[in-house]
């Protein structure tokens, strides 16, 4: 692959990556939301993928693929099955939206554009370290892991924390793509596992307090302080 | 003795046997307990076939059918199968002592796995605090039977969970991998997130999923700090299969580039923090602690907050190495401060006994953090027998509370009053781990504060400064503590506990190491200055 070209499709890849954090902030139908996060799985595991071809390393490009299908297929479909479930009648047609965020949807848009700010400036020395088309684009790796905290602390529906919280973690994936082509082959496996299992135990989580409260609205989880 | 170190296989066992031994015990009770599931079911079928033959046959007499309650009973030998896991972990943990004060650290499977002084000392402390938790389970678990709050099958996912958390924390001691000791350290989130919310009330389930969200977050935070250290380490010219091994990294720390190092350490420490209960990730920690079960809380409170400790002292080496003491000493301390100032502002408004114990977990980490930002052999191993000492005493103390619970049926601290008199074993074990947790001598926690106190004023000015502020809140968290523990147990009230010595001798036991090790160290002196002398005293 030609060097213009690479770096062409790699920032493509890296501008979708980051898009689909920032359209999660804006939409409001879980179901879109989920559909929004498996498109940005996809473009997580283009950016390994490249990544691969581009060093010809083709255990990286098998890495690449097995995240694409684990972010891209698994989760989102785990995610779609828990939202069936809470959003099974009429009744609770309600549970399938994010109504009333902490923070509305201006103001969040706003927030996303100066956490990607704020992303740029901390990843200055990482860039610097060792100046290649890859670690430039580093900062969209962080900015998503900022976003993603951003949702994780202002939702206010259960699974769409579950969404921050995988949005969190297909930054630091990225980044650890963009920055040293991934982390050893053991501790990939490892963290995809516990990733996996860390959304069964949300999900079996949510139904709970579905029964426990009669919502999923975790504002309401209000029995325990001090 | 044949040493270790002549025998590969030999130390490769000691070393796979703690996270394995849980794992295989975990294993047997999901095979016992499926079992048990399919034979209860055909009990069940083969009932109702009973009384509908009684019903067809005219006879009212369904009352007189063979009664479901008996079947909890035969459950109890296997709650004693847990302790198996405790002994071997004390075991290996012995012996990887005894042969790492004479030999040094022994590792297996090409590094992966390493035992040095400070592997072996946390591995008996975790070892210790199992065998005080899973020994005190038989005695809650009947009585949550008797409660009808625990079913067979609750009972069985009960022991499943606890052996596997048991088997994480192992691997996160055992390991030289950092990626591996991440993986673990996250393990110990899933599998506990179940037992937290394991009475499914509202306010368990709450605390099972604040307990998620935040350590999860939290620990991924910790995550990225690792994805960047191995930047720092491939940049450095490490090779990709040694970039997260810790003593190489050690060894080449000076080259890491000092920028990304401080972002990823900053990093690390804050993940790791949120498992150890340091602020600012810390909201977790007294839900999920008042809500688990008492022996779940004894292993949460007394090793799962220090092995995510140790896991912050093992970078801290790196971070010295590559930056210099100043920058961990600066983080560490304000860290320390932030959370010993909540947690004694907190523990002065607490009005329920478990969470009281829950803050005073905060006290206790936030002293070990400040002793490890003070740095030094006296500060480190005052750390370390810190992290025995609060283990052992905290562990007692929320197996008592357990008890209490089950007696008073609130954990209301202005509901209790008088349980000396009404139930003078739980509440005596009770009160005499507070009064360990309060550092009183001959306690090993009056040993360690004084140690970190006398290291921290021989630093410098600041850290002179920070310690007689920490001293001060520590006076605070005692006062509450005091107030708040005398107005439990004393007072009038009539005895209604029937003791028997199964339910009381691991909480003595407890109190008995945590009171030795205050007294002397024994053997365990010279692990222990060498564990101190691994991370960097």
């Amino acid at each position: 692959m030609s060097g213009g070209l690479y770096t062409q499709l790699l920032d493509l890849a890296c501008g979708a990556f980051l898009l689909a954090a920032v359209i999660v902030l804006w939409m409001s139908e879980l179901t879109m939301i989920v559909r929004v996060f498996a498109l940005q799985g996809v473009a997580l595991a283009a950016i390994a993928v490249l990544l691969g071809a581009h060093e010809e390393r083709w255990d990286l490009v098998g890495v690449g693929v097995g995240v694409g299908l684990l972010r891209a297929g698994v989760l989102p479909y785990l995610m779609r099955r828990a939202l069936a479930a809470l959003a099974d009648d009429r009744a609770h047609s309600e549970e399938a939206r994010e109504t009333q965020p902490l923070v509305n949807v201006a103001a969040s848009l706003l927030t996303a554009a100066l956490l990607t700010l704020l992303a740029y400036a901390v990843a200055r020395p990482l860039t610097e370290l060792h100046p290649t088309p890859a670690t430039r684009a580093l900062p969209v790796g962080l900015a998503v892991v900022l976003i993603g905290f951003f949702v994780l602390v202002t939702r206010r529906r259960a699974l769409a924390q579950v969404v921050g919280f995988l949005l969190l973690d297909n930054g630091i994936t990225a980044t650890a793509f963009l920055a040293t082509s991934g982390v050893p082959l053991i501790v990939e496996l490892g963290v995809s596992f516990d990733v996996l299992l860390a959304v069964l135990v949300l999900q079996i989580l949510t139904t709970r307090v579905r029964e426990a409260f009669g919502t999923t609205d975790i504002d309401d989880l209000r029995e325990l302080h001090d | 003795m044949l040493h270790l170190s002549e025998a590969p296989t030999a130390s490769a066992a000691l070393l796979t046997a703690p996270a394995a031994v849980p794992l295989l015990v975990a294993g047997a009770y999901a095979l016992t307990g499926l079992r048990a599931r399919a034979t209860a079911a055909a009990f069940a079928a083969e009932l109702i076939e009973a009384r509908h033959r009684v019903t067809a046959q005219g006879a009212v007499l369904v009352a007189e059918a063979p009664e479901p309650k008996q079947a909890p009973q035969q459950w109890h030998p296997t709650d004693r199968a847990a302790l198996l896991s405790p002994a071997a972990i004390l075991t290996c943990g012995s012996l990887l002592a005894a042969d790492v004060v004479r030999h040094g650290p022994t590792a297996a499977y090409s590094g992966l796995l390493r035992a040095d002084a400070l592997t072996a000392w946390m591995l008996l402390v975790v070892g210790a605090v199992a065998l005080v938790a899973c020994g005190s389970a038989p005695a809650y678990l009947t009585g949550e039977r008797a409660a009808g709050r625990d079913t067979a099958q609750s009972v069985w996912r009960y022991h499943v969970l606890v052996q596997a958390f048991l088997a994480a924390m192992c691997l996160a001691v055992v390991t030289a991998n950092l990626g591996v000791l991440w993986i673990a350290i996250e393990a110990t989130t899933i599998v506990t997130a179940f037992l937290v919310g394991h009475r499914r009330t509202r306010m368990s389930v709450e605390a099972a999923w604040k307990y998620v969200v935040i350590c999860s977050a939290g620990i991924a935070l910790a995550f990225l700090g690792t994805v960047l250290v191995y930047y720092a380490a491939r940049q450095a010219g490490i090779a990709e299969a040694w970039a997260l091994d810790w003593p190489t990294l050690i060894a080449r720390a000076h080259r890491l580039d000092p920028a990304v190092t401080r972002l990823g350490i900053t990093l690390v420490v804050l993940g790791f923090g949120a498992k150890a209960g340091l602020i600012p990730l810390h909201a977790w920690l007294p839900d999920a602690h008042s809500q688990a079960p008492a022996p779940v809380s004894a292993l949460m409170s007394g090793v799962l907050l220090s092995v995510a400790f140790a896991a912050i002292l093992r970078y801290r080496v790196i971070a010295d190495a590559a930056l210099g003491p100043a920058f961990t000493r600066v983080l560490l301390a304000g860290i320390a401060l932030l959370t010993l100032a909540l947690a004694a502002g907190l523990l002065l408004a607490q009005r329920d006994y478990k969470r009281m114990l829950a803050y005073s977990s905060m006290e206790h980490m936030s002293l070990i953090a400040l002793a490890a930002a003070i740095g030094g052999p006296l500060a480190l191993s005052a750390a370390l027998l810190h992290i025995a000492g609060h283990g052992l005493a905290k562990s007692v103390a929320f197996c008592a509370s357990g008890r209490i619970l089950q007696i008073t049926g609130t954990a209301k601290i202005g509901r209790v009053r008088g349980l000396l008199a009404q139930a003078p074993a739980a509440a005596g074990a009770f009160g005499f781990a507070v009064v360990a947790l309060m550092a009183f001598p001959p306690f090993s926690l009056f040993t360690s504060e004084l140690g970190i106190a006398r290291a921290g004023f021989a630093a410098n000015a600041g850290l002179g400064w920070a310690t007689a502020a920490a001293l001060l809140l520590v006076l605070v968290a005692f006062a509450a503590l005091a107030a708040r523990t005398a107005r439990m147990l004393l007072g009038p009230g009539t005895p209604t506990e029937t003791n028997s010595p199964s339910t009381v001798w691991p909480l003595l036991l407890g109190l008995a190491a945590c009171a030795a090790l205050g007294v002397a160290t024994g053997p365990l002196t010279d692990l222990l200055h060498a564990a101190a002398q691994a991370i960097g005293g």
